[in-house]
């Protein structure tokens, strides 16, 4: 019986990797103060340029460097317009996902109809793949799906652990006081926002050639959007974005195995799931209005002028 | 989204003409546009449709200009594309998906001088004229296959929406499978959108943890045929050719072939008589067919499929042919009738050996 709930666990924590990856790069750029809704579609471009990299034979680093490459070099475009121009940020991330979506419909077109030539493949872990639900789930992912546990634990860290941390999360609390400090504002926020559009990239990197192993126009269906929720729903902790990605992951997948095994519970009720939870979950999060309010770094999306 | 690129195109085409002709004789092209549900980069549905579009570009020219708008969502939005579409001046316009039928119907009222076709609805107009294509044809001799090729005896199907169009590819598949192996059964999973990879993939690990080791999809990616692949177990192609995402899960592919209809569309309104009927074109027809059928397969499966495959070709062969039993064994139609084209497209039961129930 335990058995037959693998299946659903291992295609939650497959959902769940790529939302980890993204969230916790838009977590760093947020804690820096730096608010950017372009998540899908630097997404879109990490998972095209991963696909072209083993389309033509550069195989599976190929992929990766050209992915989180791709994703943070047009992170910095946009770091360029709302840190040098500071440009406003909402509008210059959603510009950001509009120009990925197009950009990569466009240049996509010829990579649609077969089979990216290489792709992660899963790698059970001796003796941990065979405990029962964790193994098949959490020990039998790909490389891709590793990294990630590896990456959020260093994310965690560093954000808390270092130097390097405590000065991001402080000017993102306040440039000014920061500043005042003779913490490098601006530089800090450039490499927030890359390091964000980097993980963006191997997100997309990861529907593109360890997921699906294809490209399709909006390849990502939305995902980003729901790895920028995450981040509120984790109230920016980088730990419980994992908790919170896997809790989508598992939501969305409940439904379709329900279905499968033949339980019948209305096909409409279950397709709500996913966003009943988020509901549940943000007013639980909102009845302490303070909760939100200590964790939202003080500075987020607010522009930053030197000479203030 | 609206392709600028074509836009762009057209317009550009059009400045060369006037230039080329200052004000002369040139007559105008017939303007024709298109709505997708899904991204023409879909490998699927939409796909298929602009593969059919181009179709007719290539034999028509520059009697006809085309315009398409993607990913169009079903429902209020539809009614703005659709609108300002014919405010534009396309006289012709094919809204391709289901979702569409009331947003077009809506639409047409206005713009009595355009004429609107509805891919797969059942609700038509003065002006609105609906085609459809008979996929369960394919889907049936896809069941055909699987019945050879299931060694658990247990299919999945990755369905859409409970709407008859979908519900009844559930049956042809299952019918077909059973009239190989009687035991076979169908388990069915409703992901409630026609495009949305990363659901259709869970949905189909799901039907593979469960024991299905051959599926069908009425969904319009290539994902549960890639899951299919990863996984071990078989699949088919759908809408579009879908062998290189998987060649050595894919079994066959059950295609969409718009092409030769849009041409006769477009034809019939340069000649000043609109099409007017109601198509509902099969295989006979040359409106689908099933292709790329995989060289793996038994003999015996290739010859079965052959041979059925003439049968419905020549139009010997009704897929939805008595005796039809209901989920409980009852019997839905009795031997040697068949179910009529109204009742093929109002079906909202499940024959004998689908499992679960069919969402209301």
């Amino acid at each position: 019986m335990i058995e037959s709930l693998n299946p659903l666990l291992a295609s939650a924590v497959a959902a769940a990797i790529p939302l980890i990856l993204a969230a916790l790069g838009e977590l760093v750029a947020e804690r820096s103060g730096v608010l950017n809704l372009g998540l899908e579609g630097m997404m879109l471009i990490g998972a095209l340029a991963a696909f072209v990299a083993v389309a033509h034979g550069g195989g599976l680093v190929g992929a990766v460097l050209a992915a989180m490459l791709a994703g943070a070099l047009i992170a910095l475009v946009f770091g360029f317009v709302t840190l040098t121009l500071q440009a406003n940020q909402v509008a210059a991330g959603l510009s950001l996902t509009i120009l990925g979506t197009g950009i990569t419909a466009f240049l996509g077109r010829q990579y649609v109809g077969f089979r990216a030539p290489a792709s992660f493949v899963e790698l059970p872990i001796p003796y941990l793949s065979e405990i029962p639900l964790l193994g098949p789930s959490l020990f039998s992912m790909n490389l891709l799906g590793y990294a990630t546990l590896v990456l959020l634990a260093a994310t965690a860290w560093v954000l808390y652990r270092t130097r390097a941390g405590l000065a991001l999360r402080c000017i993102g609390e306040s440039p000014t006081v920061a500043r005042s400090l003779g913490l490098p504002v601006i530089p800090v926020r450039y490499a927030a926002v890359a390091f964000g559009g980097a993980m963006a990239g191997l997100a997309g990197c990861y529907y593109a050639v360890a997921q699906f192993k294809m490209w399709q126009e909006g390849l990502t269906s939305g995902n980003g959007w729901i790895a920028l929720a995450l981040v509120v729903f984790a109230t920016w902790r980088p730990l419980r974005v994992g908790l919170g990605a896997l809790l989508f992951g598992g939501v969305s997948a409940l439904g379709l195995y329900l279905q499968a095994i033949n339980v019948h519970v209305s096909v409409f009720a279950l397709s709500s799931l996913p966003y009943l939870a988020t509901i549940v979950v943000l007013v639980f999060i909102s009845s302490d209005q303070n909760a939100i309010r200590r964790n939202a770094p003080a500075s987020l999306g607010k522009a930053f002028h030197a000479d203030s | 989204m609206k392709t600028w690129k074509h836009t762009i195109r057209n317009l550009a085409g059009a400045v060369a003409l006037t230039l080329l002709h200052g004000t002369s004789i040139a007559a105008d092209p017939l303007k024709m546009a298109w709505v997708y549900v899904g991204p023409v980069g879909d490998g699927g549905w939409t796909y298929a449709h602009d593969l059919g579009r181009k179709a007719a570009m290539a034999k028509l020219g520059d009697k006809i200009q085309t315009t398409i708008v993607e990913s169009v969502p079903e429902g209020a939005d539809a009614e703005r594309v659709i609108r300002d579409l014919a405010t534009k001046g396309n006289r012709i316009v094919f809204t391709t998906s289901f979702g569409y039928m009331e947003p077009t119907l809506k639409a047409a009222k206005s713009f009595p001088k355009a004429e609107f076709y509805h891919a797969t609805g059942f609700k038509s107009d003065k002006n609105v004229t609906i085609y459809n294509s008979r996929m369960y044809e394919p889907a049936y001799l896809a069941g055909i296959i699987a019945g050879h090729v299931s060694k658990k005896g247990v299919l999945g199907f990755v369905a859409s929406f409970p709407i008859p169009e979908v519900v009844r590819n559930i049956n042809a598949y299952t019918m077909g499978a059973r009239s190989v192996n009687p035991k076979i059964t169908t388990k069915v999973v409703w992901v409630n959108t026609w495009y949305d990879p990363g659901k259709e993939r869970q949905a189909a690990e799901a039907l593979i943890g469960q024991g299905a080791d051959v599926l069908l999809q009425n969904t319009d990616s290539s994902a549960v045929l890639q899951t299919a692949q990863d996984k071990g177990v078989n699949a088919f192609g759908w809408d579009s050719d879908m062998t290189a995402y998987a060649p050595k899960a894919h079994l066959a592919s059950a295609i969409e072939v718009w092409g030769g209809y849009y041409t006769k569309v477009a034809e019939a309104a340069l000649a000043g008589k609109p099409l007017k009927t109601t198509v509902w074109g099969g295989m006979k027809d040359g409106m689908n067919d099933l292709v790329s059928i995989s060289a793996a397969l038994s003999p015996e499966a290739k010859k079965a499929v052959a041979e059925k495959m003439t049968a419905i070709k020549s139009g010997k062969m009704m897929v939805f042919t008595g005796p039809i039993k209901g989920q409980d064994g009852s019997i839905k139609l009795a031997a040697g009738k068949s179910l009529t084209d109204k009742e093929i497209d109002s079906v909202n039961y499940y024959v004998e050996g689908v499992e679960g129930q069919l969402p209301k």
